[in-house]
């Protein structure tokens, strides 16, 4: 990002027709009615689902004494995974100077803050006394992993909330008189959320600067949230969890999650939004190399985690892997390893693929994989404990997911897409001011 | 009284001097008087006093640690262990203890009364287990046999280092405990014993309706609650009692043996027969369950060598009384 903002863009006639582009989209359209409609009448069923989880206790779910940890862990790891892109694409690759991320960077920090606000959510569907919840303050003890866990998450979630607020500030004082296609209350609330705003040198400055700073403290945090919560699982003795990789074997899956979740939102938006002069093919392209290189550094990580206690095989590694490569797991286990990981690196090899649609069903399958690889890290562990498990009902011998269960963790999953819904719909999703300043500075830059 | 001191005045003023022996009279008699009242106050007060204070009817009491005091029978008050009162003494333990289990697994036939004794006491139900008897076998070639699996009550346990809330903690006797009206049930503990020694309450514990209101004893887990952990508690509450454990007392099978590590002493809770620890484990050979994994646990196994009956795996008939 550059040290200093010309702000001859504000004077600059494209700056309107940029700002037309982006806002079109912005406000209440008969669509958004529709969609958050339907999402929030499902979303009441899953409210209905946890009700009841509340009134009969867990026992409504699949968990019970030897696989004690399932979905809902699975899901919260998914979360925290996803929500880890928000540094990626601002901070790393932002501070080393790539610009083609700078329609991309807002993208990724809305999904940064929509899945870390639901992951604290997805922890309490998991708790057995949700109403203690307290306790964690009033009692907590340091040496605990979670309390480290509910210090990062929240860091991370009030500075990406932040990464997100004020660049865009600049963005809701142009937008005002220019939305006259919006109802009252919007143009009002822009009015109250711009700060006064009036695009003085000296407050780009303050705003280029607290960015700056937000973005370098944002790294340690973001490494922080994902390898404390690799250590909820890594700091026990289990096979499986036992392991010294966790920390960077979660952080480059969650990259690869997280850049996924990215694509298919930069797709909606290019489609469904009509923005695909910002969003460009060449945008897709570099999304789709990033996609690769970070794919092949989780790949490097999971040849590590499988192959090394493979080939020693000690007596409790080999009964995890052997569940995993060919036992009850063994369909999941390989269809998450191709589909989810060799498969998106080979094909995004080719130029063909790295094209919007191409990129976007890849996405998918790539995001819907990284969630089931969550559930093949938590659930299996457990599913082979040390000591034998008998004497107990069959129904506890496997661990099985309810109706009730699934419909939780969809809930903390539509929950997230409200939250991305109304952030997409209601605010502008590509930096108008930015894009204009970038426009600017390439007419220089070719003048010169 | 009064005449002698008239007389001593008497001859003491021997000229007959009227008046002053008369004043005399009546200066010595108000000294008197004014005692008198003084004294008569005093008596009075005193036997108030008297009659205020208890009677000195002594007691002799046993105190919490140990020492053997009087007290006057009318100054003891019945104290009501209230949930607080019973969680500081729980979180507290027993001083000067460091309490060790014995399992001789020669000896162990799975009958399984352990099981039943500890269930009834702590309100469990038939598949819900504080201790729990596993059918081990080491290698296809090795014989197979009957393992009682009790919390190992390691020194160094790896669910007390992970809970967020200080639900699980470790008393000073060596005694891991979990106090359910802390616990918030996040599982982290059930996620870090490598024993499988933990257990949740998935649903309404079995009796929670008829332990309803009852103040929660932290030292025998009951009242039982939803949504929480529980867990093997060495019953502490029959240690403070001076007893042995609900298990180790109902064996018919002389498995099991309880006792002190600093006294180096063991009891088998069958023959009520009492060992030196160390001497038991030396000649016997005893071990502690995977302790490869650094637990540091406070139970020992003797090995199944020498097993004076044949082995069967009743899983499948047991299975039905599940």
């Amino acid at each position: 990002m550059a040290s200093e903002v010309n702000t001859g863009f504000l004077l600059d006639k494209r700056l309107d027709s940029i700002a037309t582009d982006i806002l079109r989209p912005v406000g209440i359209s008969k669509g958004f009615l529709v969609w958050m409609g339907f999402l929030l009448v499902s979303l009441s069923g899953c409210i209905y689902a946890y009700y009841i989880q509340w009134d009969k206790g867990l026992i409504v779910t699949g968990l019970r004494d030897y696989v004690s940890w399932g979905m809902y862990i699975a899901n919260f790891i998914f979360f925290v995974a996803t929500s880890l892109v928000g540094m990626l694409i601002s901070s790393v690759l932002g501070l080393m100077g790539f610009k083609w991320v700078k329609p991309i960077a807002r993208i990724a920090e809305i999904i940064a803050v929509a899945f870390a606000a639901v992951a604290g959510l997805v922890i309490v569907s998991d708790m057995g006394r949700p109403e203690r919840l307290p306790y964690v303050f009033m009692y907590g003890r340091i040496q605990s992993p979670i309390l480290w866990d509910v210090t990062v998450v929240t860091t991370y979630l009030v500075l990406s909330t932040l990464l997100y607020f004020i660049p865009l500030i600049p963005d809701l004082a142009i937008s005002k008189g220019r939305m006259g296609h919006t109802p009252k209350w919007l143009q009002s609330t822009y009015e109250v959320l711009s700060v006064n705003w009036s695009h003085t040198p000296q407050q780009y400055k303050i705003l280029l600067k607290s960015v700056r700073i937000l973005l370098i403290v944002i790294i340690p945090t973001a490494f922080a949230i994902h390898t404390v919560t690799s250590w909820l699982l890594a700091v026990t003795l289990r096979p499986g969890w036992d392991s010294s990789i966790f920390g960077p074997y979660f952080l480059t899956g969650a990259f690869v999650a997280g850049s996924a979740a990215v694509v298919i939102m930069m797709y909606f938006v290019r489609t469904n939004y009509k923005l695909d002069k910002y969003l460009t093919l060449y945008h897709f392209d570099m999304m789709g190399k990033l996609l690769v290189l970070v794919s092949l550094v989780y790949l490097y990580f999971n040849i590590n985690e499988f192959l090394v206690p493979a080939f020693k095989l000690k007596t409790a590694d080999a009964i995890h892997l052997k569940e995993l490569f060919v036992g009850e797991y063994a369909s999941m286990f390989w269809s998450v390893q191709l589909l989810g990981l060799i498969f998106p690196i080979i094909l995004l090899l080719f130029k063909f693929f790295r094209k919007p649609l191409p990129m976007f069903i890849i996405s998918v399958v790539v995001l819907i994989a990284a969630w089931f690889k969550r559930y093949l890290i938590v659930v299996p562990t457990q599913q082979n404990p040390f000591l034998p498990k008998q004497y107990v009902p069959d129904a506890w011998m496997v661990y099985q997911p309810t109706v009730i269960e699934t419909a939780i963790t969809m809930g903390t999953i539509l929950l997230a897409v409200i939250i991305i819904t109304v952030l997409f719909k209601l605010f502008p999703v590509i930096p108008i001011w930015e894009m204009a300043e970038e426009q600017c500075e390439n007419d220089h830059k070719s003048q010169e | 009284m009064s005449n002698n001191n008239n007389s001593t005045d008497d001859r003491i003023n021997s000229e007959g001097e009227d008046k002053n022996s008369r004043r005399a009279f009546f200066k010595n008699f108000g000294l008197i008087g004014a005692v008198a009242a003084a004294g008569g106050a005093a008596i009075y007060s005193g036997y108030k006093y008297e009659e205020s204070k208890p009677n000195h009817d002594m007691v002799k009491v046993l105190t919490a640690d140990n020492r053997l005091v009087e007290v006057p029978r009318d100054q003891i008050k019945d104290i009501k262990l209230d949930t607080s009162e019973l969680q500081r003494k729980g979180r507290e333990g027993l001083k000067g203890h460091r309490f060790v289990m014995v399992i001789d697994l020669s000896k162990c036939r799975n009958a399984r009364k352990c099981i039943s004794a500890c269930q009834g006491a702590h309100h469990l139900r038939p598949y819900e287990y504080h201790i729990n008897t596993l059918v081990m076998q080491e290698s296809p070639e090795t014989a197979p046999y009957y393992m009682p699996k009790p919390c190992q009550h390691c020194d160094n346990p790896p669910c007390v280092a992970v809970c967020p809330v200080n639900a699980t903690f470790k008393r000073q006797d060596g005694i891991v405990l979990i106090d359910n009206e802390r616990c918030i049930g996040c599982r982290f503990c059930i996620a870090a014993c490598p024993y499988s020694a933990r257990l949740f309450h998935w649903e309404e514990p079995l009796m929670s309706e008829a332990d309803k209101g009852k103040p929660y004893n932290i030292e025998l887990n009951v009242p039982q609650k939803k949504g929480t952990v529980t867990k093997c508690l060495f019953s502490s509450d029959r240690l403070r009692e001076g007893k042995l454990p609900y298990c180790v007392s109902a064996c018919p099978n002389g498995v099991y043996y309880f006792g002190d590590e600093n006294q180096d002493a063991v009891t088998n809770g069958t023959t009520k027969e009492t060992y030196r620890l160390s001497e038991l484990l030396r000649v016997n050979g005893g071990y502690h369950l995977m302790p490869e994994l650094g637990t540091k646990p406070r139970v020992f196994y003797l090995p199944p060598k020498n097993r004076l009956f044949e082995f069967k795996d009743t899983r499948d008939q047991d299975k039905e009384k599940i």
